[in-house]
């Protein structure tokens, strides 16, 4: 049942990336060129998703408990420190030269297209060096509250 | 990268797919209690595969998770949408962007959906200056590669 509710989960959020055109890489590096072929469309998934989540979640949170979990395990730290602003930067740079980000990278596996052969495999290895070196030298930043 | 394909302004469908990724985000909040960000479920998942540590307690419902994101665009194409989808073939350029884009996540702690969906939706400040910073280093990069290297 958790695997399908998994499944289901990721369904959902795999249709939304479709739907809403964050799939699509031109459609992203469009929407970051502020000086040529703007496209404002991503702001409206943003919008959306920001707007049931913020919603949803609250609703969720008066529960007290997840329905499959002992409880909610939300980051509790605050701190904007130099780990997540030198990661988001390098992110952001990785975003604007391939028009993927994690999520819509999954997506776009099952096309085939020669880009995300190569994207998916050094993602993961990106993925795994950063979580890995973040924990070994810096802080680890994870907590729980509620 | 690449030539620059023109896209349709698509306000609507894009409201469409946003509420998708939220409903599916309080899901896995109302469900599983987590963040549904794309970097750290990958991660989860990913232990299953990279011994990295603390091994997470509950990664089969990530795996779950990751293969309904892969079967999505078949399903999609399955009742009759059309998947639209311009990847670019410089190989070298998306083996760059592909170790950026997990590299930052991993530092970073999160990604659109963990900082951007859930980290704004929670008011986490620390969220905020994620977000602030990726877009400003996304569309820097892209004005640097579009307009100051002419094209690419």
């Amino acid at each position: 049942m958790r695997n399908f509710l998994g499944f289901v989960s990721g369904l959902i959020f795999g249709l939304g990336l479709v739907i809403s055109g964050m799939s699509n890489p031109a459609k992203v590096l469009n929407f970051l060129d502020l000086a040529g072929a703007w496209d404002p469309s991503l702001a409206f998934v943003m919008g959306g998703a920001m707007l049931v989540t913020y919603l949803g979640y609250r609703l969720a949170w008066q529960r007290g408990r997840p329905l499959l979990s002992a409880r909610f395990d939300l980051p509790c730290d605050r701190s904007v420190d130099r780990p997540l602003i030198v990661g988001a930067a390098l992110f952001g740079i990785g975003w604007g030269i391939g028009g993927f980000c994690p999520g819509p990278a999954w997506t776009a596996l099952p096309l085939l297209s020669s880009g995300i052969l190569v994207f998916l495999p050094m993602m993961l290895v990106g993925l795994w060096l950063g979580s890995y070196g973040k924990n070994l030298s810096i802080l680890a930043s994870k907590g729980i509250v509620r | 990268m690449g030539p620059t394909i023109v896209t349709e302004f698509t306000p609507w469908a894009s409201l469409t797919g946003g509420a998708l990724i939220g409903l599916s985000a309080v899901m896995v909040m109302a469900l599983f209690g987590k963040i549904a960000g794309i970097a750290g479920i990958t991660n989860g998942a990913l232990g299953a595969v990279v011994p990295m540590g603390r091994a997470p307690s509950d990664r089969n419902w990530r795996i779950a998770f990751l293969a309904g994101l892969v079967a999505a665009p078949l399903v999609y194409a399955l009742i009759g949408g059309t998947v639209q989808q311009t990847v670019s073939d410089n190989l070298v350029g998306m083996a760059l962007a592909g170790f950026l884009v997990g590299l930052g996540t991993g530092i970073g702690s999160g990604c659109t959906s963990g900082h951007g969906v859930c980290g704004l939706a929670r008011l986490s400040s620390r969220s905020l200056a994620a977000v602030l910073t990726f877009m400003a280093s996304g569309i820097a990069t892209v004005f640097v590669l579009r307009h100051v290297l002419g094209g690419f």
